[in-house]
């Protein structure tokens, strides 16, 4: 039983050695390049779905046949996730302990700017989410960070979000190597299958968009982020793009990594530079 | 029959005693700790299964309550689960890049 | 804190449609925390839409209504500018309301 495992592994890591030693040659050519990477990213989606406009993309499923759209004008004129903003509101403006609020942290006092996250911070060195950034502030501010999976954060970014509603995402990656390379390792996490059931997220939502896993309509990658936070009534509340990930790894049978740990952080930030130019539908609602 | 084939079933009888020997909790103490050691590697490679820590999880409960037999195949479980999300990992580093949209 | 009741009351050819989004935690008592407790039932027993005093829809819900309840219905009457009252009471005594014009 080992020696016949043992051979089928073999034979295994000689095909990818094989494919490896094939696909060499085109890696040294490779290099990272995020401008064709989006364009190429989005033609894809466009040809697999030809009668949807760009901006359909940034309500996944809802969009993807004529029931589920009809479905979505139905909950928007009554969207589920109405509390969340309303708190979000009141707890932006709320000052902390030493009398400062949000607004002290961000451009533009926080409204509108949605579109920029996550963006690379050249101090830090790293991909900082919106997510990283609201508990960076509670924390500069004396107060204990959130946790990146419950209501209070959902509500904060469910507000952001809000507020920059329409407007086209717009990540930037700086002129830096290391910028460069948390795209690059997004990009990776994103293509890596992982967990028992073997699934990359790509699995899903690159080659399945549109099909169903159970009762559940798969969204496509494209745009996925501007959606986020989300309502999800199979949920029956508010998610994060934390909770999402999370899930999503524990649904392939894989243990999720930290909240908005490196790979999180930048998955996050490749799958919003490719949907750069598409509108924030945030927060959004799915079944 | 010959000596040959004797020998041989005097081999299988004694292969057969030996498995039928129930499992000893130093056997669990050895199978648990070379496929925590196998899950830990998986850990370093961010690729953990829940499935190898659930196997885990039930070898030491069936260890607790004494039935070392049991401990044992699902330490042995994970072990192979742990191994497999190793291997996943470590191949993924190179054929991620195939299923990427170009 | 606003209002637990959203509602939107639009009025066509003397039928008027109304929509209406509840926030409350709708506990059936029958789902337990993460500490294996019992969560103990809280739910809204009585909705009540009344146009001009009177009674125009009216729900006795349990526990088995999802959270952050919607509702959807229409109802013969009602004109523009009219004022439809929404209210709602729950097992442990609370209650809201809320008035909406007829749009």
């Amino acid at each position: 039983m080992m020696t016949l495992r043992a051979a089928i592994r073999f034979g295994f890591s000689a095909l990818a050695l094989a494919a490896l030693a094939v696909s060499l040659p085109a890696l040294a050519a490779d290099k990272i390049d995020p401008v064709a990477d989006a364009k190429a990213f989005k033609k894809f989606f466009y040809e697999k779905f030809p009668k949807l406009k760009p901006e359909d993309f940034v309500n996944g499923p809802y969009s993807m046949d004529e029931g589920l759209h009809k479905q979505w004008v139905e909950k928007e004129e009554f969207p589920p996730y109405e509390f969340a903003v309303d708190l979000g509101k009141e707890m932006f403006t709320k000052p902390f302990k030493n009398g400062k609020t949000y607004e002290d942290c961000f451009p533009n006092k926080g409204i509108g700017i949605r579109q920029n996250y996550p963006l690379f911070d050249e101090k830090q060195g790293k991909v900082v989410t919106l997510e990283l950034a609201l508990n960076q502030c509670r924390e500069a501010n004396g107060e204990a960070p959130y946790n990146y999976v419950r209501d209070e954060m959902a509500a904060l970014t469910a507000y952001m979000a809000f507020t920059s509603r329409g407007k086209p995402m717009d990540i930037k990656i700086p002129d830096d190597p290391r910028a460069l390379e948390a795209y690059q390792m997004g990009k990776e996490y994103f293509y890596t299958r992982r967990g028992q059931l073997n699934f990359a997220c790509s699995t899903c939502h690159v080659q399945s968009p549109g099909e169903r896993v159970r009762t559940e309509v798969l969204a496509p990658a494209l745009g996925i982020m501007n959606a986020m936070p989300i309502y999800r009534s199979e949920w029956n509340s508010m998610g994060t793009t934390s909770r999402r990930f999370v899930t999503c790894n524990s649904q392939t049978r894989g243990v999720p990594l930290t909240p908005q740990d490196d790979e999180y952080r930048n998955v996050e930030y490749y799958l919003s530079y490719v949907a750069n130019g598409l509108p924030i539908s945030g927060p959004g609602a799915r079944p | 029959m010959s000596m040959h084939r004797i020998v041989l079933t005097a081999l299988f009888l004694l292969a057969g005693t030996a498995v039928a020997l129930a499992a000893s909790e130093a056997d669990y103490k050895a199978a648990y700790a070379a496929a925590d050691a196998a899950n830990k590697e998986a850990g370093a490679l961010r690729n953990q299964w829940t499935t190898t820590a659930s196997m885990l999880a039930a070898s030491k409960k069936a260890a607790d309550a004494g039935d070392f037999d049991k401990a044992v195949d699902a330490a042995r479980e994970a072990e192979e689960l742990a191994k497999a999300s190793i291997y996943q990992a470590k191949s993924e580093k190179e054929l991620w890049k195939d299923m990427e949209i170009r | 804190m606003a209002s637990t009741i959203r509602v939107r009351a639009t009025s066509k050819d003397d039928i008027t449609e109304v929509q209406a989004l509840i926030q409350h935690p709708m506990d059936s008592g029958f789902v337990k925390d993460s500490k294996g407790e019992i969560i103990p039932p809280h739910f809204i027993q009585k909705l009540t839409f009344e146009l001009d005093g009177k009674t125009v829809f009216a729900a006795d819900w349990g526990g088995g209504i999802s959270k952050d309840p919607y509702i959807k219905f229409s109802f013969k009457g009602g004109k523009k500018g009219d004022e439809l009252k929404v209210s709602w009471s729950d097992n442990k005594g609370a209650s809201d309301q809320t008035t909406a014009k007829i749009g």
